[in-house]
């Protein structure tokens, strides 16, 4: 599935991004590469840095020194707002919806941004195709029986299966997924991987897991963060055979 | 806050027919409501008085009940309102319609002024901002003399005639000018409405639910808000300028915090979740102040108590409560 090496198919990089917050180094020196079409994971222990590197990713948080690229174009620093418009998405790790809206119009709305954000005179009801595409996205997450439903009133994995729909609205070519399984049973566990994995045949997907054993099995690629810094990278089976790796993370984990 | 979706269109109930038909036609049926109003009203400069507050009560709810941030600073956008309006007729004896123009625009102006400044920041810091910024424009008018007339006040604004394309209606007559101003807050509702039932309007409520995820989304929230706080503005300007035309003077007190606070006790008291509640909640906060303070000079000390128990019996608000009563059970 990984597709072939060349400069093109990268659709992101990040040169020597780091992070701090205050004296502390959350993040050193990450350079990294995230292929086109590919599944990549980014694992580590509790306090690694992967959610501090998911947030300069989808620029939430302003890197303090380095670069990112996104599809060969310099997006250090851009506004949030503008990243779903260049065709970056994401899903946060704490549930993140439009609690008193329902669910057809929280996905109604993230359509909505690419459609009319300042029109105050027009009636929404009569944007074209808006609601028929948000009742599509609601069939592809699971959720279009709940359709009517305000999201607040949704289980914890259906919320989440939400707020994914509401990412794809962007028709993003770069998903980012923060701990996307997070707090959820295991059939809402094995359910959302299943959708990760249809969602990656037609975009390139970047997943936040702390839970290693969930995505050794889906991903093409695994970077390995400790302690802020890129302990390794590689396909799943390389990552396991890495004598660091083993020591800091598998070590604990799984024996 | 589950309340607050009551009168929203985005949560449209389905399958209840009457209550949808109900949200859809909100202003017009508010409209009718102000039309048959002084007819039951006893006093009619009370019933315009209502209008006024009402609408910017109306207006001050677009950003607290439905952008979700909570202004203490309003009075400096109705107070400019009715300011530029007085100004425009006493100073530059412009016509009526011209002033009530520059009312609305001052407000507007005087929004994207205090809101460029307090919008960045959220929660008590956005209503201390706005206070204090409201504060300084009270204190701008009241050292303007010349213009404003300082704390006696702008008087002067004598508008005793309404000329409509040749139409002559008497200004000073009670129930004439009821219907000038309902005319106004009418065509007000009708834009209100449309706006809340805009994309733009449903970007707002995104926004209150939700900034992180609206921000993800592809909205620039920042620059949302500002925009709602202008619109909010010249729904205030307007009322301010109405108020202008109906006092013919501007008293330095409405640029007073105190009358920041009333647009928040209004919109708690009738319902800030709800098109028309901060509407209702102005009708009794002001029908209340009237017969309290005929038995009592401490009419403010009863009219407080009876806010404090409204709130906590009812804190969807009196509108709320209503519609929350009404509203058919398969409404979910």
């Amino acid at each position: 599935m990984t597709p072939a090496d060349g400069p093109s198919d990268i659709i992101l990089r990040t040169e020597e991004l780091s992070k701090s917050f205050g004296g502390f180094i959350a993040l050193s020196g990450i350079s990294a590469e995230f292929r086109r079409g590919a599944i990549t994971s980014i694992i580590g222990p509790n306090g690694a840095g992967k959610s501090t590197y998911f947030n300069l990713l989808s620029g939430s948080l302003r890197p303090s020194g380095g670069k990112i690229e996104f599809e060969g174009r310099d997006v250090t620093g851009v506004a949030q707002h503008k990243f779903a418009h260049m065709g970056i998405a994401k899903s946060f790790q704490i549930t993140n919806v439009f609690p008193l809206l329902s669910a057809r119009e929280n996905i109604r709305v993230a359509l909505q941004a690419f459609v009319s954000r300042y029109d105050v005179w027009r009636s929404r009801a009569k944007l074209p195709g808006l609601v028929e595409k948000a009742d599509a996205l609601l069939a592809l997450v699971g959720l279009w029986g709940h359709r009517n439903r305000a999201a607040k009133e949704l289980a914890h994995g259906e919320q989440r299966a939400l707020e994914i729909g509401m990412a794809l609205a962007a028709d993003p070519r770069l998903l980012l997924l923060d701990e996307p399984t997070a707090g959820m049973s295991p059939e809402e566990t094995r359910v959302m991987m299943d959708l990760i994995v249809g969602l990656a045949k037609q975009r390139t997907i970047v997943l936040v897991e702390h839970k290693m054993k969930l995505v050794m099995g889906i991903s093409d690629r695994v970077l390995v963060l400790h302690h802020g810094e890129l302990l390794a990278q590689g396909t799943p089976t390389e990552v396991r055979q890495n004598d660091q790796v083993k020591r800091v993370y598998l070590g604990q984990r799984e024996h | 806050m589950s309340e607050m979706s009551q009168a929203l269109p985005s949560a449209k109930p389905a399958g209840a027919g009457w209550f949808e038909f109900a949200v859809r036609h909100r202003a017009s049926l508010a409209s009718l409501l102000l039309l048959i109003f002084p007819l039951v009203m006893p006093f009619t400069a009370l019933a315009v008085n209502i209008l006024v507050y009402g609408l910017y009560a109306l207006g001050f709810n677009l950003v607290f009940g439905y952008l979700g941030l909570l202004s203490f600073g309003h009075a400096a956008l109705f107070g400019t309102g009715a300011y530029l309006c007085g100004i425009a007729i006493t100073n530059f004896g412009l016509p009526w319609y011209v002033a009530i123009v520059a009312g609305i625009v001052s407000g507007a102006a005087m929004a994207a002024a205090i809101g460029s400044l307090a919008i960045r920041t959220r929660g008590i810091y956005f209503a201390m901002v706005t206070m204090a910024l409201a504060e300084c424009v009270y204190y701008l008018f009241y050292q303007a003399v010349d213009w404003t007339g300082g704390e006696n006040g702008l008087r002067g604004i004598n508008v005793r005639e309404i000329n409509l394309f040749g139409l002559k209606l008497d200004f000073v007559h009670p129930l004439t000018r009821y219907y000038v101003v309902a005319a106004f807050v009418i065509l007000a509702l009708f834009v209100l409405s449309r706006i809340l039932a805009s994309p733009f309007g449903a970007v707002i409520e995104a926004v209150r639910e939700n900034d992180a995820r609206a921000r993800a989304s592809g909205y620039n929230v920042a620059l949302t808000r500002l925009l709602a706080f202008i619109l909010s503005g010249a729904f205030c300007g307007l009322a301010g300028a109405l108020l202008a035309l109906h006092l013919s003077i501007v008293p330095i007190e409405i640029l007073d915090i105190d009358t920041s606070g009333r647009a928040v006790m209004m919109a708690l008291l009738g319902g800030m979740g709800t098109f028309f509640g901060p509407f209702v909640g102005a009708a009794v906060f002001l029908a209340l102040e009237n017969v309290v303070s005929l038995w009592t000079v401490h009419w403010q000390l009863v009219v407080g108590a009876i806010f404090v128990l409204c709130v906590l019996l009812f804190p969807a608000g009196i509108w709320g409560t209503i519609l929350k009563r009404i509203r058919p059970h398969d409404a979910g």
